[in-house]
């Protein structure tokens, strides 16, 4: 009697260890998929910023070199197609385009110094290179928490919780072009 | 970064406690030394007097270290910035400051922007306080601002804001808390001996044996103090090396803090200046009090060769197995940063950025540009004149006029035109009627010159209308032009007077 006693204490106190170590894990998963979220936003928040400067730019540009009409239309396409995608994978690729887009155009840009020296045209670019950096500190942000997340819920005590709760890997925010990938680059001009 | 934040809560707590109980067991022997003089001699006084006094002792350590700490906690990140001298900067939305703030808020993933204060200090340093992410604060001196490009500001913001993240003000406050704690009543003990402890003594109280519990107190009075200055400056290193990984992992570029750490170490503007007090050393980036000397224990901050030798030694990456790598070489297998271990597994080796471009200013921005548009128009056959006014005047090729006015100041300038040889006899006149006339006939068959009159870049026009450049370095002293292969003879910059040019025989 008194060892089925001890048995069943012994048992209850295993369960009981296994249940908190279940529990301690399942709130380390969530705790770093909302880092992953959180990290997301940020990214987002210096997108807009970027989607929200694009028109006073190009406006600003099209009084100056109205015939570069061609540059100054793929940027406005670009950012529509960047405002309206949605989830991580489409986003990744609609921004690229546009930052590929807006390198073009401030390569248009150099060959008209009356531009060059105004002065909304240069608070403009001032913001956007500002913005240009935070994007690459948020993305480098959320691509350290995606690696983070992605390596807890694959390594072996964690991913049976995982399994269990259908925690999956989050994307990188990844950029397609081999020239580009490298870690953020800051500029100035 | 988290597991190394969990590391660092563990191992702190541990501290903690340790040092909290040096505090409260020396308070307990304090009382019970109290109660034994109290009672007159270890024999005379009962057992439950001197544990009376023991637990008197613990508690009166223990209030004081409350006390100590509640100022600490709501005062104490007011009290630093006012002693520091620091002002709030507000409006720093799109200034270089701000933008770097921002930057490195987003890396490190804080829930919120720390407030930015500026000292007025012409000494390069930086500090943070705050013991909760979201209510943190940065100041930098006005010397740093001045000093450092905008890379190594980021790494010294990127160092700053790591301590907020690690939660480091946090923990450092505390251990500073009890180690002012124990080094207050350890001086009140040596300073009640000095004063009354020969009157006490001719009491005969020493015949009666209160020596091995005095004893014991002196021993922990010079000692414990010490003691926990030893591990408060320990742990105060190790946080250190740790913030230096953080901030290389944040700005992924090392060179940019090893830089700041290498122009700060030199700069001896100021050497112990007034404004730094010795409470604040320990949370500068590198403690002002402490540059000369005071290297192994006994200092705040690691030794700045070493932090320096470790950042650079990163060898292009930055993550944390880096730093910690890079920490192995130098520091060697005695230094363990459990945190920093367990930073490092989490994460991977990561690769740096390379340095940022540097701004171009905008005179020089616009000198560049003149110059390229300049180069661009000479290519096109314009004339370029200069006006004493500063414009440089162009002349596109298919103007059909002799004289052209300045837009600026309207000064009129006479387009140069290579002479007739038989017509420079006929002076000064003939000079605008030549070209424009357009005899070709005769034209065509003479020989034309030009007299130089400036050193630099020069231009004119030749009777068919063509333009005509010479470089400063023309080494020929004739050309020919393009359009109508006629030959022009050139002559050298003389004296401006009327008299008549040399003929010169050519075909």
């Amino acid at each position: 009697m008194a060892t089925l006693l001890l048995a069943t204490l012994v048992f209850g106190g295993i369960l009981l260890v296994l249940v908190i170590w279940f529990v301690v894990m399942y709130n380390g998963l969530v705790a770093l998929r909302n880092m992953v979220k959180n990290a997301w936003a940020q990214i987002d928040v210096q997108l807009k910023r970027r989607h929200d400067l694009i028109p006073n730019l190009v406006e600003t540009v099209k009084g100056y070199a109205a015939h570069e009409k061609d540059t100054l239309e793929n940027v406005t396409r670009a950012r529509a197609a960047a405002v309206a995608a949605n989830g991580v994978g489409e986003q990744s690729q609609a921004e690229q385009t546009l930052s590929g887009a807006l390198g073009r155009l401030m390569l248009v840009v150099e060959a008209y110094p009356d531009l060059k020296a105004n002065q909304n045209f240069l608070a403009l670019q001032e913001e956007l290179t500002s913005t240009e950096n935070k994007i690459g500190f948020a993305r480098q942000a959320y691509n350290d928490s995606v690696m983070q997340f992605n390596t807890k819920i694959q390594t072996v005590p964690a991913n049976i919780v995982a399994g269990m709760f259908q925690f999956s890997a989050e994307p990188f925010f990844e950029v397609q072009e081999a020239a580009v990938r490298e870690a953020p680059k800051v500029s100035f001009s | 970064m988290w597991e190394a934040i969990a590391a660092n809560r563990r191992r702190s707590l541990l501290l903690i406690t340790l040092m909290g109980l040096i505090l409260l067991t020396f308070g307990a022997c304090l009382g019970m030394f109290a109660a034994v003089q109290a009672g007159g001699g270890q024999e005379a006084v009962s057992p439950d007097a001197v544990l009376a006094g023991g637990a008197f002792g613990f508690l009166a350590a223990l209030l004081l270290w409350v006390a100590l700490w509640l100022t600490a906690v709501f005062q104490g990140d007011r009290i630093l910035l006012r002693a520091a001298g620091a002002r709030e900067m507000h409006g720093l939305d799109d200034s270089r400051l701000g933008n770097v703030v921002d930057e490195m808020t987003i890396a490190a993933q804080l829930p919120q922007k720390p407030k930015v204060y500026l000292v007025e200090d012409p000494s390069p340093n930086a500090f943070a306080v705050g013991r909760k992410p979201e209510n943190a604060a940065v100041a930098v001196t006005s010397g740093l601002l001045r000093l450092l490009n905008r890379d190594e500001l980021q790494g010294v913001v990127a160092h700053e804001i790591a301590h907020i993240h690690n939660l480091d003000v946090r923990f450092m406050t505390m251990a500073a808390v009890l180690v002012a704690g124990v080094e207050l009543m350890s001086r009140s003990v040596l300073r009640g001996f000095a004063y009354g402890g020969a009157g006490r003594r001719t009491g005969g109280s020493r015949k009666e044996g209160g020596v091995p519990l005095l004893a014991i107190v002196v021993v922990f009075a010079i000692v414990a103090p010490v003691a926990v200055r030893l591990l408060y400056l320990a742990c105060s290193r190790w946080r250190e090396y740790l913030a230096d990984a953080c901030a290389a992992r944040f700005t992924r570029y090392p060179d940019g803090l090893a830089s700041a750490l290498e122009k700060i170490s030199v700069d001896t503007s100021s050497l112990g200046s007034e404004k730094t007090s010795g409470a604040l050393a320990p949370l500068y980036i590198i403690n002002p009090l402490e540059k000369l000397s005071l290297a192994g224990l006994f200092a705040t901050h690691p030794p700045t060769q070493n932090r320096i030798l470790i950042l650079r030694g990163m060898g292009g990456r930055a993550g944390y197995v880096d730093y910690e790598a890079a920490l192995r070489k130098v520091e060697g297998q005695k230094l363990r940063l459990a945190a920093l271990e367990a930073a490092a597994r989490a994460d991977q080796s990561v690769e740096a950025r390379g340095p940022s471009a540097k701004p171009e200013p905008r005179e020089k921005a616009i000198e560049r540009s003149q110059k390229v548009n300049d180069l661009l128009d000479r290519f096109a056959n314009y004339l370029i004149l200069p006006c004493a006014c500063g414009v440089r005047i162009k002349v596109p090729p298919d103007l059909k006029r002799d004289e052209i006015t300045c837009s600026r100041c309207d000064r009129v300038h006479v387009i140069p035109h290579a002479k007739q040889v038989q017509e420079a006899i006929a002076g000064v006149a003939a000079l605008g009627q030549v070209a424009a006339s357009g005899k070709t006939g005769e034209a065509k068959a003479g020989s034309l010159e030009y007299e130089r009159r400036e050193e630099g870049w020069e231009a004119f026009r030749c009777e068919c209308g063509q333009t005509i450049q010479l470089g400063p370095d023309f080494p020929l002293d004739h050309t020919v032009c393009v359009a109508c292969n006629r030959r022009i003879d050139l002559k050298a910059r003389r004296e401006r007077n009327d008299s008549e040019t040399v003929v010169n025989a050519s075909s």
